[in-house]
């Protein structure tokens, strides 16, 4: 809980200072556009989240959001496919990918550091194998399907501003995530395994079955996230589509108050956390004129922001 | 030569010494005994420099000194020689023996020179191997002998043992006796931490009793007597300790026939325990006692034989299937396979019962919250709420929880793995109560324990186990320190 509110009161902070620096901040447009945003990464970083809370690490998210975002219209517009039969490739996709990891790293007891390491180099080697390294895209076609991530709800009342879609999905995994979580048997079992996997084990948790959940669900949100991502951009190359999700992923569900030994997180920061990392990125754009630095201010950023942490967990320890 | 006077630490949940002092002489043996959970190896760790004490002094050669860190401790020629070695296994005896105080020729370690000093370490105590022989290719007692020469190469003058006999061959412990005393005959101080009574008897000069963190009692070489060391340790007597009350056996519970577990897959054990009945299971470290019971629970499955739980069959793949069929474990190592230190009592208790108590994969609130509170009550677990959470309850209490887990599941076989270990005396006698209880109720009760005194206290029986083989069950009235020990070495038969 503490958690959540030091990382809300950073990201008002970043708000208020991008917002006193940039006019542009707070336009309709721009908030709409970082809502929607915040919203296609949040889905992935929950994804990961799961991974994270065992104790775990999934790698593979951003090539998995490059399978599925170049795959699927690959499919729909270079090979025709119906959209229900590439959507559902799609799933099965993730969802096996996800069952691979989790069999390599529960069975064979490969660390899954290496296992995902090898699954991003995998899944974009593949993608860009066989769209031959070309942009694909919907061009002007499939608009039906494209309001999935471009959609807007409006909002009763109030004009100049409505909802991105992306934030419907990004509400409806989050309390399926967080109720799974908090409330349900396997949630719990979860939450044990991550904590200490022998005891969950010694209490007849089956913890080889409960770490493959984990890294199905990784995948398949991040497979999700790929298509919301395409959806919404409208075309993507193979060769740097979802590069560095992954690590936008992990840094949102760290900062969102996830240990990386496992055993703790909640949903709600991973989102705020999702959402430090989209304004950082917005206040980038907006403020300085070198986007060049990105990486070095979200670095320092997230750095500083965990050290804090750490220097305030020490002191309330010795309190 | 080495003083302490009033040290006194405490850890969250548990005072492991309150003003505790010794004195030790030069070339002297300096016994010091106690149960678990007596501050023996909290002292230990002080002297060594590995904790620093909450209050209290220590002297060195009648010098007032602070032991903040090993290095400090080392400095002033005290050494620790660990229970569990520290030795690296892929680095050979010579390397293990200049770790961290490498000698360095033009900027690289200079090899000849070690392998020559280590050579004149081995051969100080008699140890022929060669110094660039990896460790992970020596015996137990011989890596013992690296320490102890690694020791020595910094010139110390107090040498710590802690347990060191534990997992060592009758053979190898004889040698390092010969060891300790040429030590003592060159001046170097011992401290010799043990719970093998016989040897305290057989090498200390002077033995120093230590009980509830307090000491208890000091004995000199001539008084130095078995059963005044037990009386002194346990504070009183014996029999009023353990009040066992036998039942009268109920119908078979736990059937084991020809089981073979994976460490010692040539020996096949078999037994019976009655419902009502409290069996102990003795052994020296290393006889296959944990992976007996390993094996009954599906941790590591058996390889062969067969378990029948309450008539029936079923040899347990997991503890998943285990549980199913009617058995429960608390294990040997309560922080890291018992408990989940960072969850609070009420999820700790409730986590084996969770799925039975769940409506449609939920889980029901209510039904836990009622759960941990029964078991609060009925094991007395002393906590401010069943949301406290586990890691700030004294060792007694986080084996309470465990229990309270198991009984949530009112289990049929009850197996234990040193129920005991590490918790204070006061909550020992509740847990032992609590087996009591358990019996009346017709659970079968199997538990493994090193505490001799534990077993013959508490047991209807005893199945005495040494390198994975059931040498011997004495019944009750055959129990005897004597019978047990000499199933427990092997050193002669009974039939």
């Amino acid at each position: 809980m503490r958690k959540i509110l030091g990382i809300s009161a950073l990201l008002l902070v970043v708000c208020v200072v991008t917002a006193a620096l940039s006019n542009s901040f707070l336009s309709a447009y721009n908030l709409e556009n970082l809502i929607r945003r915040t919203a296609l990464f949040g889905i992935i970083s929950i994804g990961v989240a799961f991974v994270i809370v065992t104790g775990g690490i999934d790698l593979s998210v951003g090539s998995v959001v490059c399978l599925v975002g170049c795959g699927v219209p690959w499919l729909l517009t270079t090979h025709g496919w119906p959209v229900p039969l590439a959507l559902m490739m799609a799933v099965v996709a993730s969802v096996g990918i996800g069952l691979f990891h989790g069999l390599l790293i529960t069975r064979l007891r490969l660390p899954p550091f290496v296992v995902t390491l090898c699954g991003l180099l995998l899944y974009r080697g593949i993608t860009r194998g066989f769209t031959r390294d070309q942009t694909v895209g919907f061009g002007a076609e499939f608009k039906g399907l494209r309001l999935l991530s471009t959609g807007e709800i409006p909002i009763p009342f109030v004009s100049g501003f409505s909802i991105p879609a992306p934030w419907i999905f990004l509400l409806g995994v989050a309390i399926a995530a967080g109720v799974f979580l908090n409330r349900t048997v396997y949630g719990r079992h979860l939450l044990a395994l991550g904590s200490n996997e022998q005891a969950a084990r010694f209490s007849g948790i089956n913890t080889g079955r409960m770490t493959m959940l984990a890294y199905v669900i990784s995948s398949s949100l991040a497979g999700l996230g790929g298509l919301l991502f395409v959806l919404d951009v409208n075309s993507a190359q193979p060769v740097d589509f979802g590069n560095f999700y992954e690590l936008y992923a992990i840094a949102a569900a760290v900062l969102g108050g996830c240990s990386l030994r496992g055993g703790e997180g909640t949903i709600v920061g991973v989102i705020v956390g999702a959402a430090l990392m989209q304004v950082l990125r917005n206040m980038i754009t907006l403020v300085t004129t070198h986007n060049n630095i990105e990486f070095a201010i979200i670095g320092a950023v997230i750095l500083s922001g965990v050290v804090a942490d750490e220097l305030v967990r020490r002191r309330l320890r010795r309190a | 030569m080495l003083q302490a006077i009033g040290l006194t630490k405490s850890y969250p949940g548990v005072q492991a010494l309150k003003g505790v002092g010794l004195t030790l002489q030069r070339g002297e043996v300096l016994a010091v005994i106690g149960e678990n959970g007596a501050g023996k190896s909290t002292l230990m760790k002080i002297l060594a420099g590995v904790q620093t004490p909450d209050t209290g002094s220590i002297e060195v050669d009648g010098r007032l000194v602070e032991l903040p860190s090993v290095v400090e401790a080392q400095g002033l020629g005290i050494a620790l020689i660990h229970q569990e070695l520290n030795l690296a296994d892929n680095l050979d005896v010579a390397a293990n023996i200049f770790l961290g105080r490498e000698r360095v020729l033009n900027g690289l370690i200079d090899t000849r020179r070690h392998l020559a000093e280590a050579k004149v370490h081995l051969d100080s105590i008699g140890l022929d191997v060669d110094p660039a022989t990896p460790v992970g290719l020596l015996s137990l007692g011989q890596q013992q002998l690296v320490e102890i020469a690694k020791a020595l190469s910094v010139d110390a003058r107090v040498l710590i043992f802690d347990e060191p006999t534990s997992s060592l061959s009758s053979g190898e412990a004889a040698n390092l006796f010969r060891v300790i005393r040429e030590l003592r005959s060159r001046g170097v101080g011992i401290v010799y931490i043990s719970h093998r009574l016989g040897e305290v008897k057989e090498l200390a000069d002077r033995v120093v009793v230590l009980r509830d963190g307090e000491n208890a009692g000091e004995l000199q070489r001539s008084e130095i007597e078995h059963g005044v060391m037990v009386r002194m340790m346990v504070g009183r007597d014996l029999s009023q300790f353990y009040a066992h009350v036998p039942q009268s056996p109920g119908p078979v519970r736990l059937e084991v026939e020809g089981l073979r577990t994976a460490a010692h897959p040539e020996h096949a054990v078999s037994f019976r325990v009655h419902a009502g009945e409290i069996v102990g299971v003795a052994g020296l470290v290393g006889a296959g006692r944990t992976e007996m019971l390993e094996a009954l629970f599906g941790v590591t499955p058996a390889v062969g034989g067969s378990v029948r739980v309450g008539g029936v069959a079923s040899r347990p793949a997991s503890p998943e299937e285990a549980i199913a069929a009617g058995l429960a474990l608390v294990p040997e190592d309560r922080k890291r396979q018992g408990v989940i230190l960072q969850m609070a009592v009420r999820e700790n208790v409730s986590l084996a019962a969770l799925r039975r108590d769940s409506r449609r994969g939920f889980v029901d609130r209510a039904r836990e919250e009622g759960l941990a509170a029964a078991m609060i009550s009925k094991l007395g677990i002393k906590t401010p709420s069943d949301r406290q959470v586990v890691q700030f309850l004294s060792g007694g209490n986080q084996q309470k929880v465990v229990l309270g887990k198991w009984l949530a599941l009112k289990p049929q076989v009850l197996l234990l793995d040193e129920p005991t270990r590490g918790i204070d005396v006061g909550a020992k006698h509740e847990i032992y109560r609590l087996m009591e209880e358990l019996a009346k109720e017709g659970v079968a009760i199997l538990f493994a324990s090193s505490e001799l005194e534990e077993i013959l206290g508490l047991a209807d029986r005893v199945l005495v186990m040494h390198e994975g083989r059931i040498t011997g069950e004495l019944s009750r009235e055959a129990m005897t320190e004597e019978a047990v020990l000499h199933l427990a070495t092997d050193t002669l038969k009974v039939d």
